[in-house]
């Protein structure tokens, strides 16, 4: 997704909070930001899997990032976010601790992991850019996703 | 009317609408192969339709007409003339299906005129050229009707051809019925008109009198009784009302928490036109079962004469409608079970008559409404399954152990042949007998929520009754709950629901931690729902009693809640759950494909309160459940169970001897380090023991709990246990066996020197536990290596699914020095690790685990801060490179066979050495 659009020398990013970390969503993917009202949680589900719930009639299956990046779980749970996007025709919400503005990053700034990103973090990363102030930490929607095929190979 | 003749009906005059206009733009392009090809096609299929039916007046005159075709198709002269017969023909055809549609019968009457002009014209003569052939028929033509008057003819004839060219068909239709409504006599059409230069010719009119009436009454019969649809839109309409059942439920979930509203009235309308609507709407995918049927008598036929038995196949209920989705998932295993009843089922003739039955085998399909689902039943009055092949089948695929197949029922036994790979038919034939079969039959069925059983008596028959819903999009559903969290059960599999309470005369009872509930005189299996899901139970709330002291929590109260009573085939269970809501008609949504893992969950579904809750899946449980009852279960179904859990699916191999008592007593091969006799004279005894010179050592002998007598010469087996450097031997009176079985534990002997009890060949044999004494072999045999390593014994967390392996490894590790804590499943694991992430110094945990695997648990624990630094082995009966690799990758120390005792041991002590020097 990055290759394809590396011409024209930017790419547009909503940013996410997990962790205190800065990572970016390419705008594309992502369908919408909501506030998850009520999540139902799926027993014997993988452990990254909040649970399912109903967006607008549709049954979306709600992953938790905090989870499936390896870092501990939030306490304080008051209001919750989640980035809505869609692969294979499914529904999918990634549980987020907050949602920034979207940016335009000069592709420049790119760069793949760096090679002592803990595997967890590489896994669903797709590269870094480097901002400013911080570093932005690209997620890879696909990657994120496959959650089963981590576990069961 | 005959479903075969209506569907034919409409679609023949699809068909003529089409030749119609086809026709009218070949007259202008004669030269265009495509459409004549079409065209021919068309009529083709008519007269092949019609000949197929028993048509015989329609059939002659659409083959005439292809005859013409087919020379126009070979490059004769297109001519007008030949059209307009074409045409002419056509119309005839149509008033005949208008006749047809009425009265079901071909009418009476010929069209030897009209045929005969088409032989002409295909013979490449004009019609006036042959007019001297014709000119008898106008009085053939005017028996069977009155000719059209010569006057109107003209006056037709004088329209211009080229509008008639236009819309031939319409114009006669519109013609025929503002003649028809304004008079009734004989109002000639303009199609009727001939060509010109055929008007010249004593040409008589080929639509007769009757047939014209007949035309006019067509435009009422065949106005289409049925219309095609395409199949993506009746889904599409499906989905939709679907939706509309959806939003109709929470409205109502609405209007429920307000008491008056203005609301109310209107939508109890919408409710009932919603549902109205789901109803229409799920009519139009209903199809008769006959449907599926169809091929069948002619495969019986083919059968009959292939195989040389005489079959009768009865089909009762043949009209039982349910939904084409359904349908075609249960046409291939139908037919695949009809033609297995036929094959296999049925006897030769010859051995028929031997057996006393009548000469003609009889297969017997039918299918009935029973509450909310279909039941099919295929029997046939043959020789029934033969158990015995069977049995050895079983055991030539290794499906169970020869001792586990000796437990078994006949019926369970039978259930075998939905076994993968199963077919008991001695001669592969071009019939059945590939192997293939039963086992996708049912994997086809249960894939539509449905469910196979049979009954088979030998001589007699076997019957296979197969259950399924009406229809899979909207399904009717119990909605439960455990504490706050709802999930939907499928009616079709709940049989009743049960209100068990500690005082009333439903109370669940306990067999060592199995619950049952007395039925009707019957034991229901009894699981927890919060148990087979892993979630918490709620905690048991504290009563109060009228002083307001507390009572305390009496253990019964537990108990009460409420049994579903399930059914999946044969496998009948309770389902304890708190609470039971409603029942509800829910929209079966797929689950998402990141839970498509977890078989207890078939779908989801949104509730009329917006919430989305997870379906359970009967089979999935029924499959869960048979784990966990285990042999309790007299109704387990074993073939499903030994096909689907791969958890308790590892047999071990027992050695089974005799001491001191009678009863068999069995010991894992796996600890015993050899077999030996020694010589009776051999034995020392010394300081109140005895001892035997062995390999260098003397090795203390013990003997078995219970009375043992010694031979007084001769050889004595004794069973040796090796650690390291030291043996100990276990005096036996006789070694019996070794076997492979699948063994179940059950834990409740609490007597020393035995693990438990275990049904073996049928007979209880009790456990070995080699752990009670290894000390008393020496002493120090737990201590000494307690100052060898190090000062502080380790504890060691055993993470183990098979309450087996639990039991026999905790005394092989506890004689290796370790403190040994164990844990059923990770999930239990992480709880004890989570509370005090010290307490432990190595784990140890199984790969194969339901709900979590040993490489989630070690990626789990290397997440974890905490527990990063763990050590952790993994433990395996499978050993692949590959596993060996991923073992590594998410953090395992070291991968260990799960018999391999010795290796265990090493790599633990490896593991904490590297550890120690690590830290």
């Amino acid at each position: 997704m990055i290759d394809e659009t590396s011409n024209n020398g930017s790419e547009e990013y909503i940013t996410v909070v997990i962790a205190g970390q800065l990572f970016g969503l390419p705008i594309l993917e992502v369908q919408d930001v909501f506030m998850p009202e009520t999540i139902t949680s799926v027993p014997l589900a993988a452990y990254e899997i909040e649970g399912v719930l109903n967006l607008r009639g549709r049954i979306v299956t709600a992953i938790n990032m905090r989870r499936r990046l390896g870092v501990t779980e939030s306490v304080d749970s008051q209001e919750i976010m989640a980035v809505g996007i869609e692969y294979k025709e499914e529904s999918y919400g990634l549980i987020i601790d907050d949602v920034g503005e979207v940016l335009k990053l000069d592709m420049k700034n790119f760069e793949a992991n760096p090679s002592n990103l803990d595997p967890k973090w590489a896994a669903v990363s797709a590269g870094v850019f480097r901002l400013e102030k911080e570093l932005l930490v690209v997620l890879d929607v696909v990657k994120v996703l496959d959650i089963i095929q981590s576990q069961a190979a | 009317m005959d479903d075969l003749l209506s569907e034919f009906l409409t679609e023949t005059v699809e068909s003529l609408d089409v030749v119609d206009v086809e026709l009218v733009k070949f007259e202008k392009d004669p030269n265009n192969q495509d459409i004549l090809g079409n065209i021919f096609r068309l009529v083709h299929t008519i007269k092949g339709t019609c000949g197929f039916l028993g048509l015989p007046r329609l059939e002659a005159l659409a083959h005439a007409g292809e005859t013409l075709m087919g020379k126009y198709r070979d490059g004769a002269p297109v001519t007008t003339e030949g059209v307009t017969i074409i045409l002419k023909s056509l119309d005839a055809i149509k008033d005949i299906l208008a006749e047809l549609a009425e009265s079901e019968v071909e009418p009476k009457g010929n069209d030897d005129v009209l045929i005969e002009q088409l032989h002409t014209l295909s013979e490449g003569k004009t019609l006036a050229e042959a007019n001297e052939v014709v000119a008898s028929a106008p009085s053939k033509v005017e028996a069977a009707a009155a000719p059209i008057s010569d006057g109107e003819r003209d006056d037709s004839s004088a329209i211009k051809i080229v509008e008639r060219e236009l819309k031939p068909g319409e114009v006669t239709l519109d013609d025929l019925e503002a003649a028809f409504n304004s008079a009734p006599g004989p109002d000639d059409e303009v199609e009727a008109a001939p060509e010109p230069e055929v008007a010249a010719a004593p040409e008589p009119t080929p639509a007769p009198k009757v047939a014209e009436e007949g035309n006019a009454k067509r435009d009422k019969a065949l106005q289409p009784q049925s219309i095609r649809v395409n199949v993506d839109t009746l889904e599409q309409l499906m989905t939709m009302v679907s939706e509309l059942v959806l939003t109709r439920n929470q409205l109502l979930e609405i209007l429920r928490r307000q008491d008056d509203n203005e609301f109310k009235v209107p939508l109890q309308r919408l409710s009932n036109v919603t549902a109205e609507l789901q109803e229409g709407v799920m009519k139009t995918r209903m199809q008769p079962i006959g449907n599926a049927w169809q091929k069948l008598p002619r495969i019986i036929r083919d059968l009959s004469n292939d195989l040389d038995k005489k079959i009768d196949l009865e089909m009762i209920g043949a009209e039982t409608e349910l939904d084409r989705q359904v349908l075609e998932m249960i046409k291939d295993p139908l037919t695949h079970m009809v033609r297995n009843s036929a094959d296999h089922g049925l006897e030769t003739t010859a051995e028929r008559i031997k057996a006393g039955k009548s000469e003609v085998g009889k297969v017997k399909l039918s299918a009935y409404h029973e509450g909310g689902h279909i039941i099919i039943e295929i029997s046939d009055d043959g020789r029934g399954l033969n158990t015995a092949k069977i049995k050895e089948k079983i055991l030539k695929n290794e499906l169970v152990t020869e001792d586990e197949l000796s437990q078994m029922t006949e019926n369970q036994i039978h259930k075998f042949v939905f076994a993968a790979g199963f077919s008991t038919a001695d001669v592969v034939t071009s019939v059945s007998g590939r192997g293939v079969g039963m086992d996708v039959v049912r994997t086809n069925i249960e894939l539509i929520g449905g469910n196979v059983d049979l009954v088979s008596i030998a001589g007699k028959g076997s019957t296979f009754k197969i259950k399924i819903p009406l229809t899979l999009a909207i399904v009717s559903a119990l909605i439960v709950g455990i504490d706050n969290h709802r999930y939907a059960i499928p009616q079709l599999a709940v049989v009743e629901l049960v209100r068990a309470h500690g005082d009333s005369e439903h109370r669940i009872e306990k067999i060592n931690n199995s619950r049952v509930l007395r039925l009707r005189n019957k034991l229901l299996p009894l699981v927890r729902l919060s148990d087979i899901l892993d979630v918490e139970a709620p905690a048991p709330v504290e009563q109060k009693d009228e002083d307001g002291n507390v009572i305390p929590i009496d253990d019964s109260l537990d108990e009460n809640g409420f049994i579903v009573v399930i059914q999946v085939g044969p496998q009948t269970f309770g389902i304890v759950v708190d609470k039971v809501y409603d029942t509800e008609e829910i929209v079966v949504k797929p689950k998402s494909s990141l839970l498509r893992n977890i078989d207890m969950f078939s779908g989801n579904t949104i509730l009329g309160d917006g919430s989305v809750i997870m379906i359970i899946d009967p089979n999935g449980m029924a499959n869960q459940i048979s784990n966990d009852v285990g042999g309790d279960s007299s109704e387990e179904d074993a073939a499903e169970q030994l096909k689907k859990d791969k958890y308790s699916n590892q047999t071990t191999s027992l050695l089974l001897f005799k001491a001191g008592t009678d009863e068999p007593k069995a010991v894992p091969l796996s600890l015993v380090t050899r077999l030996e006799e020694i010589n009776v004279a051999d034995i020392e005894p010394s300081a109140g023991r005895d001892l035997v010179q062995y390999r260098g050592q003397l090795m203390p002998l013990l003997y078995m709990e219970g009375h043992h007598e010694m031979k007084e010469s001769g050889r004595q087996p004794v069973l040796v246990f090796s650690d390291d450097d030291r043996s100990m031997g276990l005096v036996v009176d006789e070694i019996l066996d070794i076997i492979d079985t699948n063994l179940n534990i059950e834990i409740n002997v609490p007597q020393p020197g035995v693990l438990g009890s275990a049904l073996i060949r049928g007979q209880a044999t009790e456990i070995m536990d080699v752990g009670y004494y290894l000390p008393q072999a020496f002493d120090d045999w737990f201590e000494r290596r307690e100052q060898g390593d190090s000062f502080r014994q380790k504890r060691l967390l055993l993470v183990d699914d098979s309450s087996f392996f639990r039991n026999m490894l905790s005394p092989v590790l506890s004689a290796a020095g370790y403190d040994v804590v164990t844990a059923v499943d990770p999930i239990e694991a992480l709880k004890l690790l989570r509370d005090d992430p010290d307490q432990f110094d190595i784990v140890v945990s199984d790969i194969e685990m339901p709900n979590m695997d040993g490489f989630e648990f070690a990626e789990t624990l290397n997440k974890d801060d905490k527990l990063k630094q763990l050590p952790i082995v993994a433990l395996s009966s499978h050993i692949s490179p590959g596993a060996i690799e991923r073992g590594r990758e998410v953090g395992f120390y070291d991968y260990v066979a799960k018999f391999d005792r010795e290796g265990l041991v090493t790599a633990l002590k490896e593991t904490l050495e590297t550890e120690g020097e690590a830290a």
